[in-house]
């Protein structure tokens, strides 16, 4: 064993629960948001939207606005496009991607509800809007594409009349013999699915603060993002600035999830206003502003089907996709992500040969929709495991056993899937038949079983899922796009013999910050106590990607691994030096030099810095101690990581009233090495019940007229503690072998099987009255709707 | 509108600042006093991130005007763990029942009271107690199981 | 979001308020507890010129038992109401009632009156007030007056409020002896306005059902008694009630919304089976 891999040493952190070092100050109001900050002469910002979905913008008139009291400036359009460049969300590698020009004010038209029209620049946020309100806008409403379907339509008015029709992206994919498997099949089980339109409603809104040093054309962006090198880049391209005079600091983020990682009108224009009026300009999107320009979710509508031999074995999937994504495809990341997703992973964790999906991106007057925690999986889970719970039906088989029966073999790992991903080694079977010990299926059954005859529908929902996680530049990079895939970790012995280590990974509250100090501090042979992380300011960390794809532990991990054990060989030199004994005898453990062999404590590491950094006239000249270490890493293996996990749901219908009851949730999942078990286990409960809202409440609800109707805290039902179940989390492991970590990443497999487990649920529930849910979310009309208590008007 | 002097006992320190009458509670908190401590999610008494202590018990900072708060006592999450909070805050980092953070002041203060009303709650009545905060990162698992701790412990005292 | 300019006036005494009635008319507010005020004025949907803050008023928070009625002030706290023995004894509906509006932080401050005059369709204290047959004591600068519940809300978020007249109390009956209070309502969340809601107040003797009220909230514009039902079940033996009859009174009597997620027929049906819980509660209660 290399005296490195981490995972055996005595004072090794990996798979230990260590509390966040980050989460006292946090219970004891010591955050540091954005809107916390309060710099020198700072205006605010607020925006005349539209509330029109698509028209055309006639005429603004400011003159009230800019008179009033307290109003330093009111902009449109026209009085920005020297200071800002359109954007166009399309990437080359997603071939046939097309998008529109994006400013960050109306040029002329709107597209979207909320669309930002002009901007106010006060003295506070209340005189801001006092001033929006006194802005008159002549607008002529156009007819607004609120159906994805209709916007299709040979005859449908292309919202973008340059882009020559409505279809953003198309994908096809077709591999395998699937009109044979069909064909041949003893059973074929199909659906139609809709999946609801949902939002992030991170708790902290989207908020910057916007500082411009006219004095060195510099920019400094105090941001809630998950990305701030991205972030740098953008602002200074289409600012037209130099990016290296671009700062972007991230303190702490009130949660994330996709939503802050996109770029948006009002923030771009708010970078603009500062570099116009050379003065601070905060921006703090309040919760109405959020719903309407908060990045939506998913929308799809998916048909699909599934194909079954006599032996029960499934030999084909064949899916149609579409997504309606807003006028927009968003920038830099696409919103043509999330039906690549779809099709790259419905079906994952089976060994079917055939294959067939059609996915398209439509454009509609909409919110932008784009990627949000889960990107793709929640749709690709719910279409595979509602089929194959009717295939196990059909078949006359429990679907646990079907599942069993149909996983891709333990020993046929790599595996290409049919749509081309790659998995390096999937523990479907473990995670299955763990889940199953867990929940006690067999005793639920029975208690499912047992309650059905006293007239108590209670429905159990299996799931077995993928989830992709560190990506390659196969993501993004290769289309061009400025998002690393790479990061890197920096650490400094300090002469305290303490460490700070800076990454390039970003801390949204899923403890980054954590599992690296835990990694670094194991590969040194530190304490944790002694090693302080910084992340997010530009000015600091090592150039990456931030926080999304699940990558921060996988990617951000490894290379604190790397960079931790290279400090401890540079450290171990100059000890040797020093201790006039040779590097590889001797060892670092919790923050002092030893004898490797016997432990015997030789010198603590606040000795060799005090030496280092005091006294380098007591060393050789020619020693150089380099005590500063910077490592990057990039998982060029395979396109993706793949993590797997099984889920189970256990539900009771009141088939009066048709309200779901959640008793209990159970996951087993494998994201490889574990870092901090409780961190896991709280990213996965977290996920899940990301994923638990929009099957049961969050959707936002548009007007023929492309209107958001729930646009607030009040109508837009997120999930609360009363309603979510406990959730029991356990593990299997399998490092990848892609780094020496092994740690493929957690972020996001709970909001990939939430939604599926609770519609497999919801039917084995339903199972005695032979009805079929699949338009999320579940709501009490649709059920008793579907029992026939109530007739109903007809569903859209 | 003409702004007017107030002055508020905020965690035992009075803050006077001269403010429009429309200035929110949880705003005066946070740009007049500079407690940055109370949150605001909302502005429209959902959320519950801006609760705070007025006269002994739980309000929304956002439903309050400052001017209304002239002699009562505001209790902020910066005076928590001077009171009988410290155990929930030191429980609330043990379950790691927080991960942004954005929500645990107003969660704290909440379940401060919950444990002054009931101090043997069952875990549902927690789940109920506290639905009215909404947290969008912990799933409210850890956060449950910090306030039963919690009372388990004070109980055992 | 923050609200429109407005003026603000602490008011010690009715007459204060009052005062600002003349002054400013229908362009003067009561805050009271705020809990639907303010959301409304933060998003700017209501722009008074002057908030007249009653909250300091004394005598208006204080629960009194005054022989058959127990008086309650306009300005009590959700909270206070909920927790009080003198309503636990004489009207359980309304601790019955309270646990299912809003959430504590906001029980703590909303009082019964701002919910009353309120009269949002889908709160529960207005369809209380109706079950409970409620008085209404009103004053304004000309007087007192007092107005029945069941003529009280008159309308979507309306009330028989005349500009300048102030709720300052309601009169509950107390409960009689072998009376049954009821209250259930299906919310999709904790704390969340209901889909449909119940208030019922029962009389019960020799095993027949003598007189019942049943109140309905989120069946209407407003709260709504349903006196076909009450005509249905009263004077039947105790769980001996036609589910067609009821199904047919609610028909008759409801008028729920519908909305984009829950359709009036579903809230209808909804109402039916509050009305079969409620029946089948007050049967076993009355057996007891």
């Amino acid at each position: 064993m290399t005296d490195l891999s981490g995972l055996d040493r005595p004072n090794s952190y990996i798979g230990r629960s260590v509390e966040r070092p980050n989460a006292a100050r946090l219970t004891r109001g010591r955050g540091r948001f954005v809107d916390d900050i309060d710099l020198p002469r700072m205006l605010h910002v607020a925006f005349a939207r539209s509330p029109y979905a698509h028209a055309l913008v006639k005429s603004v008139d400011t003159a009230g606005a800019a008179a009033l009291a307290g109003v330093i400036r009111v902009v449109t359009m026209s009085d920005l496009a020297e200071y800002c460049t359109p954007w166009v969300g399309v990437l080359d590698h997603l071939k046939g991607i097309k998008s529109a020009s994006q400013w960050p004010l109306a040029n002329g038209k709107v597209f979207s509800q909320g669309e930002p029209v002009a901007a106010v620049v006060a003295a506070s946020r209340a005189i801001a809007e006092d001033a929006v309100e006194r802005i008159a806008i002549d607008y002529e409403a156009l007819d607004p594409q609120v159906d994805p379907k209709a916007s299709l339509a040979p005859d449908a008015l292309p919202i973008h009349a340059e882009l020559g029709d409505n279809l953003c992206f198309e994908r096809k994919i077709d591999t395998g013999d699937v009109d044979e498997a069909f064909s041949t099949a003893a059973h074929v089980v199909e659906a139609e699915m809709r999946f609801n339109r949902h939002t992030g409603v991170t708790l902290e809104p989207r908020s910057i603060i916007c500082d411009f040093d006219a004095s060195q054309r510099a920019l400094t962006l105090y941001m809630s993002v998950q990305c701030p090198h991205m972030s740098k880049n953008l602002f200074a391209r289409h600012l037209n600035l130099d990016e290296n005079n671009v700062r972007v600091i991230c303190g702490d983020v009130g949660g994330s999830f996709g939503i802050k990682i996109h770029t948006y009108a009002d923030e771009m224009t708010a970078a603009a206003l500062a570099v116009m009026l050379e003065r601070p300009v905060k921006f703090v999107a309040d919760r109405l502003e959020s719903f309407i320009t908060d990045i939506h979710a998913r929308d799809h509508e998916a048909k699909a089907r599934l194909a079954v031999d006599g032996d029960g074995r499934i030999t084909a999937f064949d899916l149609d996709d579409l997504t309606g994504i807003g006028p927009f495809s968003v920038y830099p990341r696409t919103s043509g992500i999330e039906v690549n997703q779809v099709l790259n992973l419905t079906g994952g964790p089976y060994a079917h040969g055939a294959y067939r999906a059609h996915g398209r991106v439509v454009f509609q007057n909409k919110n932008n929709m784009c990627q949000y925690r889960g990107v793709g999986h929640p749709i690709a889970v719910a279409i595979a495991e509602h089929l194959v719970d009717k295939a196990a039906k059909v078949t006359g088989q429990d679907p646990a056993e079907f599942r069993r029966r149909n996983f891709i073999a333990d020993d046929a790992y790599p595996y290409t899937s049919p749509s081309g991903a790659i998995y390096e080694r999937q523990s479907h079977r473990e995670c299955l038949d763990k889940l199953l010990e867990k929940c006690a299926y067999d005793d639920l059954r029975a208690e499912q079983s047992a309650l059905r005859r006293k007239g108590v529908y209670r429905g159990i929902g299996l799931v077995s899922l993928v989830e992709v996680t560190n990506p390659s530049p196969a993501f993004y990079g290769v289309g061009g796009a400025r998002i690393a895939s790479q990061d890197g970790c920096t650490l400094r012995l300090d002469p305290t013999g303490g460490v700070t280590c800076l990454t390039g990974v970003t801390e949204q509250g899923q403890g980054t910050e954590t599992i690296i100090a835990q990694v670094a501090a194991t590969a040194i042979g530190i304490n944790m106590a002694n090693i302080r992380v910084i992340t997010g300011d530009t000015e600091t960390v090592p150039y990456g990607g931030g926080t999304w794809a699940s990558r921060a532990a996988g990617i951000g991990g490894e290379a604190a691994l790397r960079a931790g054990k290279a400090l401890k060989q540079n450290i171990l030199s100059v000890a040797a030096t020093i201790l006039q004994d040779r590097a590889e005898n001797l060892d670092i453990r919790d923050g002092v030099i030893v004898t490797a062999v016997d432990r015997t404590e030789r010198m603590p590491l606040s000795e060799l810095g005090r030496i280092v950094y005091f006294r380098g006239d007591t060393l050789p000249k020619d020693l150089a101690p380099e005590l500063v270490v910077t490592r990057h890493y990039t998982q060029n293996t395979y396109p993706f990581c793949f993590t797997n996990a099984a889920h189970a749901c256990y539900l009771e219908v009141d088939t009066d009233t048709g309200m779901i009851r959640l008793l209990g949730y159970w996951v087993v999942e494998d994201c490889g090495t574990v870092i901090n078990p409780k961190l896991v286990a709280e990213q996965t409960r977290g996920g899940v019940v990301q994923g638990l809202g929009p099957a049961l409440f969050e959707e936002c609800i548009y007007s023929p007229e492309g209107q958001l109707m729930n646009g607030s805290l009040a109508d837009y039902l997120v999930p609360m503690a009363g309603e979510m179940p406990d959730i029991v989390v356990d593990h299997v492991v399998t490092p990848t072998q892609t780094s020496e970590l092994g740690a493929k990443g957690v972020g996001e497999a709970g909001t990939a099987g939430a939604p599926a487990a609770v519609m497999n649920a919801l039917n084995d529930a339903l199972g005695p009255f032979d009805v079929e849910l699949t338009d999320m979310p579940f709501t009490p009309e649709k059920i008793l709707r579907a029992l026939g208590r109530v007739s109903g008007r007809d569903q859209k | 509108m003409m702004k007017r002097l107030v002055t508020l006992s905020i965690n035992g320190e009075e803050v006077s600042a001269a403010v429009e009458p429309r200035m929110t509670l949880a705003d005066f908190i946070r740009s007049e006093a500079r407690l940055t401590g109370t949150h605001v999610g909302c502005e429209h008494g959902v959320c519950g991130a801006c609760t705070v202590r007025v006269d002994g018990r739980t309000a929304r900072g956002c439903l309050l005007f400052a001017i209304q708060c002239e002699g009562s006592e505001i209790e902020t999450i910066e005076n928590f763990g001077d009171g009988k909070g410290a155990d929930l805050q030191q429980a609330f980092v043990e379950h790691n029942a927080l991960q942004c953070g954005f929500c645990t002041p107003g969660m704290l203060i909440a379940a401060d009271e919950l444990l002054r009303d009931d101090p043997s709650p069952t875990r549902q009545a927690v789940r109920e107690y506290l639905s009215g905060n909404y947290c969008r990162c912990t799933g409210y698992q850890a956060i449950v199981d910090a306030v039963m701790d919690v009372a388990e412990r004070r109980r055992r005292k | 979001m923050k609200p429109r300019t407005f003026d603000y006036l602490r008011a010690k005494t009715l007459a204060d308020v009052f005062a600002v009635f003349e002054a400013h008319g229908d362009e003067a507010l009561i805050l009271a507890g705020g809990q639907s005020v303010v959301p409304a004025l933060n998003m700017r949907l209501s722009e008074p010129a002057i908030l007249v803050d009653i909250n300091r008023i004394p005598e208006l928070d204080r629960i009194e038992l005054q022989g058959g009625v127990v008086r309650i002030g306009a300005l009590c706290r959700h909270e206070t109401v909920r927790r009080s023995d003198v309503i636990a004894g004489h009207v359980p509906l309304l601790v019955q009632a309270l646990a299912h509006v809003a959430h504590p932080a906001i029980r703590n401050r909303g009082t019964l009156g701002g919910s009353l005059c309120n009269a949002d369709p889908a709160a529960e204290l207005p369809a209380c007030a109706l079950a409970l047959g409620t008085t209404m004591v009103v004053e304004s600068a000309s007087g007192s007056r007092r107005i029945p519940a069941s003529d009280f809300f008159i309308g979507f978020y309306e009330t028989s409020l005349e500009p300048g007249e102030v709720l300052v109390a309601m009169e509950v009956p107390v409960a009689g002896n072998g009376e049954i209070h009821f209250f259930d309502e299906i919310a999709r969340r904790q704390g969340d306005f209901a889909l449909a809601g119940l208030a019922a107040v029962a009389k019960c003797d020799g095993g027949r059902l003598v007189s019942v009220r049943f109140a309905f909230h989120s069946c209407g514009d407003r709260s709504l008694l349903s006196p076909q039902l009450s005509a249905v079940v009263e004077g039947m033996p105790n769980g001996a009630v036609d589910g067609a009859a009821i199904d047919a009174a609610l028909k008759g009597d409801l008028d729920p919304p519908d909305d984009a997620v829950t359709s009036s027929e579903t809230r209808l049906h909804l109402a039916g089976v509050l009305v079969r819980r409620a029946l089948a509660h007050i049967n076993s209660e009355a057996d007891t």
